[in-house]
């Protein structure tokens, strides 16, 4: 499975090594398409690879951690 | 000339890849959002201001500038809605020329009907027999309508919490809806999945590089009904922020093809503060949005976290436009002025366009002089609950003279010694 989903980090989270740890404590692969960090919000898109299971427990520790999981692209589906 | 040789490819906004034309909607290398890529000089030699001006008074009109074959089209005469000059309105909140674009005219009463229109024919173009989308309102509607029209399959998903007024409003051409039991997170992860597993075109994700390109037709629209030239300032509302990025694409095209001048006109957006990650981000001098959790009247607007939200920030710091956020009073006040001032019923959005370009004028960012159009995007009819216990009450009178003159005299005096408020 490869997953690509948004990460948002508030201010308190953007100096934490969050998508380091990632692979580290998970058998997933990571690699950041896309990226903007500055002091008041830090964004990143991040491509994850790995067993549907273990990426799906990835993505619930860094929800854990605080940070706002989105899909990459399409923002809300559901309009007005 | 054909349709096709009118629009090339899908090009990436991040990377500028380019893709062939086909029901996909994000970049395989950086994931950035694809647009439609025009040969605009093939549209220049084949477009004129007469040539559309013998065109339908529908949005049919700027074919050449539609990412579709008109041959697929569902035509409920969508668009070209009426461009209100709005001298009352422009005197209550202190502008020298205002204009409205009245939107709430479309066929199911809101401008969605200009992007179901161009998704649709895409659709029916791309040989889809299915067309869905996930909604709490005015998109659900129009997608419902245009099926029906085409006889097309139709699944609608809405959260299980919407009023009345809205769902009917779906139910009645029949389609498959589909209520959603969850948070509003829950329904957006769900149509997300099933748009990844079933052939359908949802609107707004796999057609949505065509979808967003019928909201162009509200810029042309504009300069045309201006005389063929752009306005100084629009005050538009926003949810994904799609509709406001694609008006001012749509002057900027108008000039790239020969019909108007070099717009110069400032873009700016209105939110309500209950779901407001776009004006929040303006006012922290910050391209970055932070994603929001909606709470607010204005449901059509209330979209946390907006697939456009960056680029509309990008557009109001290239034009010199702004963005205000108000609070669901003043969207019921500002419904209420529209209506009072120009005879225009407006819905929940329409409130917050006029109370934020209230605030805008109020605090200089717009000055007196500066020539502006509005959008009024939907129906006031679709929101009631909004405004239902906000109007005022109707004379109860005996049907005979003597009754109707002693309420109206009862009427007059508690008008008279009420207290005088801004």
């Amino acid at each position: 499975m490869e997953k690509h989903v948004r990460l948002t980090f508030s201010p308190d989270l953007i100096k934490e090594p969050l998508i380091y740890q990632l692979g580290q404590e998970f058998q997933v692969v990571t690699n950041i398409r896309m990226a903007d960090v500055d002091a008041k919000v830090g964004w990143v898109v991040l491509s994850l690879e790995g067993d549907d299971a273990e990426v799906q427990r990835a993505l619930d520790w860094v929800r854990s951690k605080g940070v706002r999981i989105d899909d990459a692209t399409l923002g809300d589906v559901v309009e007005g | 000339m054909s349709a096709s040789s009118f629009h090339r490819a899908l090009k990436c906004r991040e990377c500028s890849r380019e893709y062939e034309i086909a029901p996909i909607f994000s970049c395989e290398y950086c994931f950035g959002p694809l647009e439609v890529a025009y040969n605009y000089d093939t549209i220049r030699e084949a477009t004129t201001r007469d040539s559309i001006a013998a065109g339908p008074k529908t949005l049919w009109r700027y074919a050449n500038l539609l990412p579709c074959d008109p041959e697929y089209r569902v035509d409920l005469g969508v668009g070209y809605t009426p461009l209100i000059r709005a001298d009352r309105l422009a005197k209550a909140i202190g502008l020298d020329t205002l204009w409205i674009k009245n939107d709430t005219v479309n066929p199911t009463w809101s401008f969605k009907d200009r992007v179901v229109s161009v998704a649709i024919a895409k659709a029916r173009e791309f040989g889809f027999e299915a067309i869905a989308c996930a909604s709490t309102g005015n998109l659900a509607n129009s997608v419902a309508a245009h099926a029906a029209a085409a006889g097309m399959e139709c699944l609608v998903f809405i959260p299980d919490d919407l009023e009345k007024g809205k769902v009917v409003g779906s139910a009645i051409y029949n389609p498959n809806l589909v209520t959603v039991r969850g948070s509003y997170d829950d329904v957006n992860r769900l149509c997300t999945e099933l748009s990844m597993q079933f052939n359908w075109a949802f609107v707004n994700i796999n057609v949505r590089p065509f979808y967003a390109e019928g909201s162009r037709t509200l810029g042309y629209e504009i300069a045309e009904q201006l005389g063929w030239r752009a306005p100084e300032h629009i005050v538009a509302p926003m949810a994904s922020g799609s509709m406001y990025t694609k008006i001012w694409k749509g002057l900027q095209e108008f000039h790239q093809v020969g019909l108007i001048e070099e717009p110069k006109t400032r873009m700016s957006g209105a939110q309500a503060a209950g779901c407001s990650p776009i004006a929040t981000a303006f006012a922290n001098n910050t391209l970055n949005f932070v994603p929001q959790k909606p709470d607010t009247i204005a449901k059509s607007l209330a979209i946390g976290n907006p697939a456009d939200g960056y680029y509309a920030l990008k557009q109001m710091q290239e034009t010199g436009g702004g963005a205000e956020m108000v609070t669901d009073a003043e969207v019921v006040e500002g419904i209420k002025l529209l209506a009072e001032t120009e005879g225009v019923f407006a819905e929940t959005a329409g409130g917050v366009t006029i109370a934020s370009l209230r605030k805008m004028v109020q605090s200089g960012f717009i000055p007196r002089h500066e020539e502006t159009v509005a959008i009024i995007s939907g129906g006031g009819l679709k929101t009631i609950e909004a405004v239902v216990d906000e109007v005022a009450a109707p004379l109860h009178v005996q049907p005979t003279v003597e009754s109707f003159v002693e309420a109206r005299s009862a009427q007059q005096a508690r008008i008279a010694g009420s207290p005088v408020t801004a």
